[in-house]
């Protein structure tokens, strides 16, 4: 698509969405949002990008290949399930940590486990929907 | 075979001195638990794995599991040093030592598993393992055949372990094979004999008995390292090993006993005359192994102390006389250029530590005293006149001994002591790297022959108790058992030997002339799997139209009646529709979702159609938002837009609708999108007037925030209650994603992209 206004405004755009999937991805747990949605986000972000400036410019932008990230992903979310056997606990039983106190009321923020099996997901599905994606514009 | 190796390449690398320390650190570790087995007996290790779905990872150590453990662990670290130098300079070595490695601790978890679901996965990742090792020269079609062979074959075998196992389950209520066999014999209830027929054809592909033998000598394609080690002392033990370890629960009939004594001595006799009849050393060897599994299985068939302690003995001789001679081939053949019988000769002189380790591991394969090949034998003697068809094992273990004795002859004697050939290379002294591996081996042959009681307290004795499930007497193995029947038909052995091999020129062009007019199963395995092409090929070109529009009436039609039947089978009533209540807003999102369909159905424009079909998607996602699902609207609304941009693209290249011919197929279509329509909503609004059940509802906004610490429910669900589920969604994203990107990249030129890309779209809104 050979339109200045929408390669100009796309870099803007694009950036927004991005940053807006990361945001929609960490709210998940409280408010709508999560890995599915903010992986949909994301790749909304780079397919627009590859709409107005071609699918090599978006690769690039991307930096690693799509399905190498879907792949990493769906590693993040295996560990994310078997990081609770340390615990000994069973298979993808969340594992919470509480920084700065002993309960949710107390701390200051959580490193949990379920939030890396939901970055997990996120790669997933933005990388499997880019690798789709992709495939598609180049054929076309 | 193209095997490149250069012998002033470096050869010590990151892969190989991990992969060799790693397996030895593991051998090590397996000895320390030598006196705790022989002394106190096994040790489980549980651990649980999904305690929700009663799946836990379970292993299992005793002697049986312990010898093996000690042989993979043991012959590993001795072969992957040798492959370090066997194919130093080799492009591909870092992926040979990952596949050899990967091999290696598939080995070990088949052997310790106790779950007998764990155990077929670990089954499973030898067989693909062992697909990767004897395929390694990729680039030569002949490898890729025998190891796709191998594959199909064992792969086959271990879909009816599979059934057998689940069968094991069903009936005896676990799948823990230390529960079963202390449960004793199953011979009694009636899926006895298909458990047992399923079974055996695992345990007879993978142990490679007559009718599948044939896939083991093609798998010599392998690098001779691989063959070493997956066809000595690992891989097509592990049928063995399997009958070893359900020996007490599987056996104690007479379809046991039959079945493996007639197979096993088949086997073992038939390979031995294979194995005189090849030239190419390495033939001979795969030959030979399959006739010590086919007398593994022989012995295996018995139930008596010493045909037990015979097939343990038997196997642990073999494991390592085996190896070490693949090993000894191996360097001559790097050596010489060359592993045809009839050129080798007179290599002591220029090798002379190799033909030492090959004379005393032949020493062990012929069954010399004081070796511990010849107490093995002895003890075989001892078992076989206690079996039952006493003269017919006999008999055949006696022609399977003479036989190997002359092959021995052939493989470790002929080549370094015989007469002078005429070689291609000139010989010289294989490097330490590959020399260590036969060398050790051979030397603990002879030592365990020295000292019987040795091998018999902390190996021998703990397997027989293992495989007998109950505790051994021993005192079997003795290097001077007196004069007895056993010693008479070692004595007769020899002779018969040797006077095999003075003749065995002649007895191999004789066999050749048989073999000649032999069937060929292997062309056989050829001639079917063609057939099988050929029937894939036809029923593709009936099924498979390339239509998309075919595919999609014969899916709806399907679902109509799937839908239809049941609702005819037990009628529900009709349905009441009550329009009260209904907001404007809703009937606004209505009117736009009725708008949308009648915009794609009436339009001849794909573009335009793609347009109605996003209004009627965000009608839906409205829908969502209205009764309060904002997850599931926003995704919805997402997908929608995703689906829209990608058909877009891939619209961009396609033909307009045609408007002349393809209007005849209408009618059918909304025929069908009316039935299939109408039912789906007579089905939900019959759903959806039985009263709506709370429980997981209650359960989930109660637990959300007390257990999993969210407020989003439907995220909570999706990374937390129900990870598994989620785990599992993701992993078929990636399928789906691949399989499109596939078919996409194909060279596929046209139609199947919006098909594609729909079923991912599909797969992913779950």
């Amino acid at each position: 698509m050979n339109s200045i206004i929408f390669t100009a405004g796309a870099r803007i755009l694009v950036a927004l969405l991005f940053v807006f999937s990361l945001f929609m991805l960490l709210r998940g747990h409280h408010l709508p949002g999560g890995g599915f949605i903010g992986g949909l986000l994301g790749a909304v972000a780079f397919i627009v990008y590859s709409l107005a400036c071609g699918p090599a410019e978006a690769k690039a932008a991307l930096r690693a290949s799509p399905e190498g990230i879907a792949i990493v992903g769906l590693g993040i979310a295996l560990l994310a399930g078997l990081v609770s056997f340390v615990f000994g606990d069973p298979f993808f039983t969340g594992q919470w940590y509480w920084v700065g106190g002993d309960s949710y009321e107390t701390s200051l923020f959580s490193i949990n486990s379920v939030l890396v099996f939901d970055i997990g997901v996120y790669l997933v599905v933005l990388g499997g929907i880019l690798s789709l994606a992709f495939a598609v514009e180049e054929e076309t | 075979m193209a095997e490149p190796s250069d012998p002033n390449a470096p050869w010590v690398n990151p892969a190989g001195v991990i992969t060799v320390a790693v397996t030895a650190a593991l051998f090590v570790f397996f000895l320390q638990y030598l006196p705790v087995i022989a002394g106190t007996g096994p040790v489980p290790w549980v651990w649980d794995w999904i305690p929700s779905l009663d799946i836990r990872l379970s292993f299992w150590l005793d002697g049986l599991s312990l010898m093996f453990a000690l042989l993979i662990t043991g012959i590993g670290t001795l072969v992957m040093l040798y492959a370090a130098r066997y194919l130093a300079g080799h492009p591909q070595y870092n992926r040979f030592a990952l596949y050899l490695f990967s091999f290696m601790l598939s080995m070990l978890g088949l052997v310790l598993a106790d779950n007998l679901i764990a155990l077929f996965v670990f089954w499973e990742l030898t067989t693909f393992t062992s697909y990767l090792l004897i395929g390694f020269s990729h680039t030569d079609p002949k490898s890729r055949r025998n190891a796709l062979q191998a594959l199909l074959l064992t792969a086959a075998g271990g879909l009816a372990l599979l059934a057998g196992f689940i069968l094991i389950g069903i009936t005896q209520g676990t799948f823990e094979m230390s529960q079963l066999n202390a449960a004793g014999s199953m011979a009694e209830h009636p899926a006895y004999l298909g458990i047992l027929i399923l079974v055996l054809l695992g345990a007879f592909t993978k142990s490679a008995q007559v009718p599948f033998h044939f896939w083991l000598p093609n798998a010599m394609a392998a690098p001779t390292p691989v063959s070493a080690y997956l066809h000595s002392a690992t891989m097509v033990k592990a049928g063995v090993y399997l009958l070893a370890r359900m020996h007490p629960s599987l056996s104690g009939s007479d379809v046991w006993v039959w079945v493996l004594t007639i197979f096993g001595a088949v086997t073992a006799v038939f390979a031995s005359f294979m194995a005189v009849r090849q030239t190419d050393l390495k033939q001979t060897l795969a030959y030979t192994t399959l006739m010590a599994l086919g007398t593994l299985v022989l012995f295996l068939a018995g139930s008596t102390g010493y045909a037990i302690t015979a097939a343990m003995t038997f196997l642990l001789v073999h494991s390592l006389y085996k190896a070490g001679l693949f090993l000894v081939i191996g360097i001559v053949d790097h050596a010489t250029g060359t592993r045809d019988a009839n050129v080798l000769g007179g290599l002591a002189r220029a090798m002379p530590i190799t033909a030492a380790a090959a004379a005393l591991s032949g020493l062990a394969m012929a069954g010399i005293p004081p070796f511990l090949g010849f107490i093995a034998k002895e003890v075989a003697y001892a078992g076989a006149l206690e079996m039952a068809l006493t003269g017919f094992v006999v008999i055949m273990a006696l022609a399977a001994f003479a036989l190997m004795f002359a092959v021995a002859l052939i493989v470790a004697w002929k080549p370094f002591f015989g007469p002078q050939g005429d070689l291609p290379r000139k010989p010289h002294e294989g490097p330490w790297a590959m020399v260590l591996g036969p060398a050790t081996l051979s030397v603990i042959g002879l030592a365990f022959g020295l000292m019987p009681g040795v091998a018999a307290y902390y190996l021998v004795e703990p397997a027989v108790a293992a495989v007998m499930g109950a505790p051994d007497t021993g005192g079997r193995l003795k290097l001077w058992a007196g004069f007895n029947l056993p010693l008479l038909l070692s004595l007769i052995t020899f002779a018969l030997g040797y006077v095999l091999y003075r003749f065995h020129l002649p007895l191999r062009e004789r066999l050749a002339q048989i073999e000649a007019r032999a069937p060929d199963l292997d062309a056989g395995w050829d001639r079917m799997l063609d057939r099988f092409m050929a029937l894939a090929k036809g029923q593709t070109r009936i099924i498979q139209t390339g239509v998309l529009r075919h595919y999609l009436f014969a899916t709806f039609t399907v679902l109509a009646i799937a839908m239809l039947v049941p609702l005819m089978l037990r009628p529900v009533g009709g349905v009441s529709l009550a329009f009260d209540g209904t907001s404007f807003l809703e009937w606004g999102i209505a009117a736009l979702i009725a708008a949308g369909t009648i915009l794609v159905v009436l339009t001849s424009s794909r573009i335009t159609a793609l347009v109605g079909l996003g209004v009627v998607g965000i009608g839906v996602a409205l829908i969502f938002i209205v009764f309060s699902a904002p997850d599931v609207a926003i995704t919805q609304l997402l997908v929608e837009l995703l689906v829209v941009v990608l058909l877009a693209v891939a619209l961009l290249k396609m033909p307009h609708l045609d408007a002349n011919n393809s209007q005849k197929h209408r009618p059918h279509d909304a025929a069908l999108a009316v039935v299939v329509g109408g039912l789906t909503a007579w089905v939900l609004l019959r759903v959806t007037d039985a009263p709506f059940d709370r429980r997981l509802t209650d359960f989930f906004e109660g637990a959300s925030w007390t257990e999993a610490f969210g407020r989003n429910i439907v995220n909570v669900i999706l990374v937390d209650f129900r990870t598994l589920d989620t785990f599992g969604e993701i992993a078929v994203v990636i399928v789906a994603a691949l399989g499109a990107y596939a078919l996409l990249k194909g060279g596929l030129k046209r139609g199947p992209e919006g098909e594609a890309a729909g079923k991912a779209e599909k797969e992913r809104k779950e």
